[in-house]
């Protein structure tokens, strides 16, 4: 890999660490309503899987979205400005932090009914099928939506059809406070993808090099007309469910070991350790990236909230 | 004009818009080789082939989500639900997301999506199967609900509804596939949110809409026998609920009735009803009244079953106690 493209990664993956870090300020301080939940802990999951997308490629995932959709190329100021709920938002004001996209760039947003969006992802990989398209709809979801029906129905039609979707299986440990140990008959997720005859692979969450490499293999092979795959990435939440998690389900001692596995750690001391970028190149990108974000913070801070004549717009596209 | 039926005035709309349009596909339980369930996609599988045709597995959630994904991506899907009570399946695409997703995303998500789906009673299928929940779906923003009475308007409605870019909720009623009607020749379209004036009266005016159209037609053949002219109008969409007709032709009645198939309570009649009240309270001399489905689940038996639905004498009776 090009010195550039490891930058590239490192970037993308500070620039959430702080852009989630700051939003976390934010809603302390009241600025952002809601529910707010956090990819810390998970920067290389989406990183390393987005950063191998090509253009055409669909991605759609869950509503802990703000990793996603900053490495689909949504600008931190637009991600921001939705979180406070202002117009300058990717989605207006309307959506906020659960509901980020941006169809411009084939990101088709976070969705927060739990494994709802799995089957839209069918629909949006058979239109591309339809339409003879050469894409692959990558759609992300948490270990726990493995326990809903839609999961079921969606993974099944895909496989009947023989759809071009990579399904991407974020397995942070918890659905909300339960692991699967406690909510799913097999704690072994990849073993629900086998049930439905798909090739299904698992891959160590923490190192971005190593979504990065077994995601571009999968996309390749479906491509090339696999039919739909199966991807379970093992990560770790460092924060809480959203905002307000008394975070009873887990030791501190399990808290502490996954920190120890910090994917952003992991990739810089991967990098300096090979002499794959200096120090120096390293903390011009940490500076970069809180430049950015205090723009981003002073631009969202500073943009208008929706007029309220907005209120009835969008309700249909033919008002 | 020609006289065709209810399932063929769907089937040819459903078939001038695959024709005219590629992007429109189907997809559901049995639309392919089975035909149809209620023979609506009869030889359609045939001519436009299984990328066009797509049977699905028994999994509504999965068909109406699929529709909408495909929908976002640019395709005009029509997703068939064997009947309405299976909607209850799929509620949080109806309701979650095909509702939700342009305006939640401040419109950079078009659906142009239709969901078709029969229902009503009397058929003998029991509590499950025999609803008419049409009321609940017109409560949500964002979804177009749509409920003809006559093949006319099944056939211009739904040609409306594949070309509209927002989700319709395209409302059958299974005991009317084989009612005749007065179709014109070639293409026509209808629009969505406007209800039609059905037949002219001066005493009463009668408000409905799908199965109870025809219900309320042949009461106003009985009353006229006594003299009493009543003006039907049939509000054909739910969502948008256009009320410019009931409220004008309320000011020559000066009463109305609203007749519907399903429960009253939390109803179309109770919408209808307060809106009236609300807006033409100086038009009427009497309450508004309603004629509707009793509030109980439908019984298997034929005589309870019919016991519980509306039926034209009720239409009759509450005409006459309009006027008392």
């Amino acid at each position: 890999m090009e010195k550039s493209e490891n930058l590239e990664l490192l970037r993308q993956m500070l620039l959430i660490r702080y852009l989630e870090e700051t939003a976390a300020e934010l809603y302390q301080k009241g600025k952002i309503g809601g529910f707010l939940h956090l990819y810390i802990g998970q920067e290389a999951v989406s990183t390393g899987i987005i950063s191998v997308r090509q253009p055409q490629d669909r991605i759609i995932t869950a509503y802990r979205d703000h990793g996603v959709a900053i490495n689909c190329g949504i600008p931190a100021r637009e991600v921001l400005a939705e979180l406070l709920g202002k117009s300058t938002g990717c989605s207006q004001g309307r959506g906020g932090s659960m509901h980020l996209a941006d169809v411009s760039k084939n990101f088709w947003g976070g969705h927060a009914i739990v494994g709802a969006h799995i089957p839209i992802a069918v629909g949006l990989a058979l239109a591309d099928h339809y339409q003879k398209r050469d894409a692959v709809t990558i759609c992300m979801f948490g270990e726990g939506a493995t326990n809903i029906g839609f999961f079921h129905e969606g993974v099944n039609l895909a496989m009947v059809w023989k759809l071009p979707i990579l399904w991407v299986c974020e397995n942070n440990r918890y659905g909300m406070g339960t692991s699967p140990e406690r909510a799913s008959a097999v704690s072994d997720i990849i073993s629900k993808a086998c049930g439905y005859g798909m090739p299904a692979f698992d891959v160590d969450g923490m190192e971005v090099l190593a979504v990065r490499e077994i995601t571009a293999k999968r996309l390749e092979e479906i491509r090339a007309g696999s039919g739909p795959q199966f991807l379970e990435v093992c990560t770790y939440r460092f924060r809480g469910h959203s905002m307000g998690d008394p975070e009873r389900y887990r030791p501190a001692e399990e808290v502490t070991r996954y920190l120890e596995n910090d994917p952003i750690r992991n990739f810089k001391k991967l990098l300096l350790d090979n002499n794959f970028v200096t120090e120096l190149e390293v903390e011009e990108v940490e500076k970069m990236v809180a430049e950015e974000i205090a723009e981003a913070v002073k631009f969202a801070e500073e943009s208008p909230e929706p007029a309220e004549e907005e209120l009835f717009k969008h309700i249909y596209s033919e008002e | 004009m020609a006289t065709i039926t209810m399932r063929e005035a769907l089937s040819q709309a459903l078939w001038e818009e695959m024709e005219r349009d590629e992007k429109v596909f189907i997809l559901g339980e049995e639309v392919g080789l089975w035909g149809g369930t209620y023979a609506v996609t009869k030889g359609f599988l045939d001519h436009f082939g299984e990328e066009r045709v797509r049977d699905t597995p028994i999994a509504e959630a999965a068909i109406v989500g699929a529709a909408i994904g495909a929908a976002l991506a640019g395709l005009r899907p029509v997703a068939e639900l064997m009947t309405i009570n299976f909607a209850f399946v799929a509620m949080d695409h109806i309701v979650n997301q095909a509702a939700k997703l342009h305006y939640m995303f401040a419109g950079q998500m078009k659906l142009p999506l239709v969901i078709r789906a029969p229902g009503g009673g009397g058929r003998q299928l029991a509590a499950t199967h025999s609803q008419t929940p049409d009321a609940i779906f017109a409560h949500f923003p964002g979804l177009k609900v749509v409920a003809p009475g006559t093949p006319e308007d099944a056939k211009g409605l739904l040609k409306s509804a594949i070309r509209s870019d927002d989700p319709v909720l395209f409302i059958e009623n299974a005991t009317i596939y084989q009612m005749r009607g007065e179709v014109p020749e070639g293409e026509y379209t209808i629009p969505i949110g406007q209800s039609k004036v059905q037949r002219e009266g001066k005493d009463v005016t009668v408000v409905t809409y799908s199965k109870m159209l025809a219900y309320a037609q042949r009461a106003a053949e009985e009353l006229a026998k006594d003299n009493i002219q009543i003006e039907i109008i049939d509000l054909r969409t739910l969502r948008p609920l256009d009320l410019i007709p009931v409220l004008a032709s309320l000011k020559k009645t000066n009463h109305a009735v609203v007749v519907e198939e399903g429960w009253r309570s939390f109803g179309v009649g109770a919408e209808v009803a307060a809106r009236i009240q609300q807006e033409a309270f100086d038009d009427l001399d009497a309450p508004v009244l309603r004629v509707a489905q009793k509030e109980v689940p439908l019984p298997y038996n034929a005589r309870l079953e019919q016991l519980a639905l509306p039926q034209e004498a009720d239409i009759i009776a509450a005409v006459m106690e309009v006027l008392r």
